[in-house]
């Protein structure tokens, strides 16, 4: 651990991030000249973990910040899982941007409809515009309805994806609350990246909870665009213990890859089956949020490539991209990501603002799932950027261990709990 | 071998950390001569500016929460608390996997930025 070859590369990383943090206020060029003794101004699109966060942190730091969303409710996905299975109420996944307002900055309900990077301004849905010195992005995710044949948008009444909480939530769950006994809940996992890595094992967790409790001749069959997934071994070894007949499990090596749906008749095809589903639950892959793109932000990928000192795009200079639109290197697409991104990015738009270098960041995430009531495990992080990427620190992080006695996944599970209340308090409270 | 390995900083030849320092230090004087001061500059390291990492804390140690706020904690405890999970010493969750992500001199500047900011509000 100590070697000293170890801390020499350490301090040379160091200094290389350091030097990324340079060049990127060199490429970004110091601040228009807004009216002198003006604050600077900031617009954050996305009024999610990401981005209420960032208009807090930087309203906080003196700047003058207009926070755009489509919507004037924010409904959280963590704990979402809980509220298809009935295990919680969808209005504890509620909330305003009351108390952020009260914190000087400006709320607009609107859609960002475009940027003119250039000019600096972002287009609003009703036909105004706003102008930046700086522009973070937190658009959170698109759904791809042109990924999975069959899967448009209209199919999401019949086959929801629940994949951005609200209605989809709460119709999954009168969904499978009105299944007959005996029946059969498909639930697809795309291939990666996505938002929330261990989120459809959760998910698959707490149905096969549910089915167990309340319909215990249904069956889960869980198909899987890949081989692998977060957390696995924790997964995989609760599920043998705790739903061993009741959840199947298909990797993509299996043919757990979805090729086409078929809404109407309620039909779900891989390359090897075909499964009539009675209630069916497709998370298709996903893109940054559509104004990424139209800010010229997102790569071919569809995702944001950034600065991992500023969160800056390496494509458009002085647009910001947090949360699930950023390629964020090693960090997950999570929640917990989102906050602990959107704090950095906050800093360094408030130092480049103020022609400060920023300062190479390091950012933990937290990702806690349940896979019963009272049963909790988790993964964590700690990262750092490396050659211009976010990357692991080196023996830090991982997961719960896999031998851990019941009294470890109870405060697993209530640690999830108390997490949930601290991290949205901190954000929209 | 290691020089290799820290290729991104040859984009910017022979920049030394007290080079950059420099570098900032002039940006920052530029940018107020142009706009004023909207901000303080820095003399080494920025007053107020959370060290890296401690941003990433508050979204679980908070008052209400079984982890508890560390603003306000004196920075030993944080600091003995950090290291007790590194080694082990310290039963945890998450915090011993947390912990070891951090060198001894990075927590003991998380603990006295949270010692100094005093409890929440």
């Amino acid at each position: 651990m100590s070697r000293p070859g170890a801390k020499t590369r350490r301090s040379l990383l160091r200094t290389a991030a350091t030097a990324s943090a340079a060049l990127a206020l060199a490429r970004s060029g110091l601040p228009r000249p807004a009216l002198a003794g003006a604050a600077p101004r900031v617009v954050v699109i996305g009024g999610g973990f990401g981005g209420a966060t960032a208009a807090r942190a930087l309203r906080r730091g003196g700047v003058d910040v207009t926070l755009v969303d489509s919507r004037a409710t924010y409904v959280a996905c963590p704990f979402s899982n809980e509220v298809i299975v009935g295990l919680q109420p969808l209005a504890a996944q509620s909330f305003g941007y009351g108390n952020l307002a009260r914190t000087g900055l400006t709320f607009v309900e609107a859609t960002a409809t475009g940027v003119d990077a250039a000019a600096r301004t972002v287009r609003l849905s009703d036909g105004s515009s706003l102008a930046y010195d700086r522009l973070v992005l937190s658009p959170g995710i698109d759904l791809r309805f042109d990924a999975v044949p069959g899967y448009d948008p209209e199919a999401v009444t019949a086959m929801p994806h629940a994949w951005k909480a609200g209605e989809q939530t709460a119709l999954l769950a009168r969904q499978l609350e009105a299944m007959r006994e005996g029946g059969t809940v498909i639930l697809s996992a795309p291939a990666n990246p996505y938002r929330c890595p261990p989120g459809p094992y959760e998910r698959a967790s707490l149905i096969a909870h549910f089915l167990k409790t309340r319909k215990p001749r249904a069956k889960l069959i869980l198909l899987d665009a890949k081989d692998s997934f977060s957390k696995q071994r924790l997964f995989e070894s609760a599920w043998a213990a705790l739903y061993p007949d009741l959840l199947e499990y298909v990797p993509l090596a299996a043919g757990g890859g979805v090729t086409a749906v078929e809404p109407a008749t309620m039909t779900v095809r891989t390359d090897f089956a075909e499964y009539k589903a009675d209630v069916a639950c497709i998370i298709p892959p996903q893109r940054a949020g559509a104004i990424a793109a139209l800010a010229g932000a997102a790569d071919r990928s569809g995702w944001c490539p950034i600065d991992p000192v500023t969160f800056e795009s390496t494509l458009v200079p002085g647009i910001h991209v947090i949360g699930d639109a950023a390629i964020a290197g090693s960090m997950p697409k999570s929640a917990f990501s989102a906050n602990a991104q959107a704090k950095v990015c906050a800093q360094a738009v408030i130092d480049l603002l103020a022609g400060r270098a920023p300062e190479a960041p390091k950012l933990i995430n937290t990702c806690y799932s349940l896979v019963a009531p009272g049963y909790g495990i988790s993964v964590a992080g700690v990262f750092h950027p490396v050659n211009g990427q976010l990357a692991d620190v080196e023996g830090a992080g991982g997961i719960s261990p896999v031998d851990a006695p019941a009294s470890v996944r109870a405060q697993e599970a209530a640690y999830a709990a108390d997490w949930y209340r601290t991290i949205t308090r901190e954000v929209f409270g | 071998m290691r020089r290799m390995r820290a290729a991104p900083a040859l984009a910017a030849p022979a920049l030394s950390a007290p080079a950059l320092a420099r570098v900032a230090a002039l940006l920052c004087a530029l940018a107020a001569a142009l706009m004023g001061p909207l901000l303080p500059c820095p003399a080494g390291a920025v007053e107020g500016r959370p060290p890296p990492g401690a941003a990433a804390c508050t979204g679980c140690h908070a008052a209400g929460a079984a982890m508890g706020p560390l603003a306000g904690r004196p920075e030993a405890e944080i600091v003995a608390a950090l290291a007790d999970y590194r080694s082990g010493a310290r039963p945890a969750s998450v915090m011993n996997r947390i912990a070891k992500g951090f060198t001894e001199g990075e927590s003991r500047a998380i603990a006295a930025y949270f010692a100094q900011i005093g409890p929440e509000r």
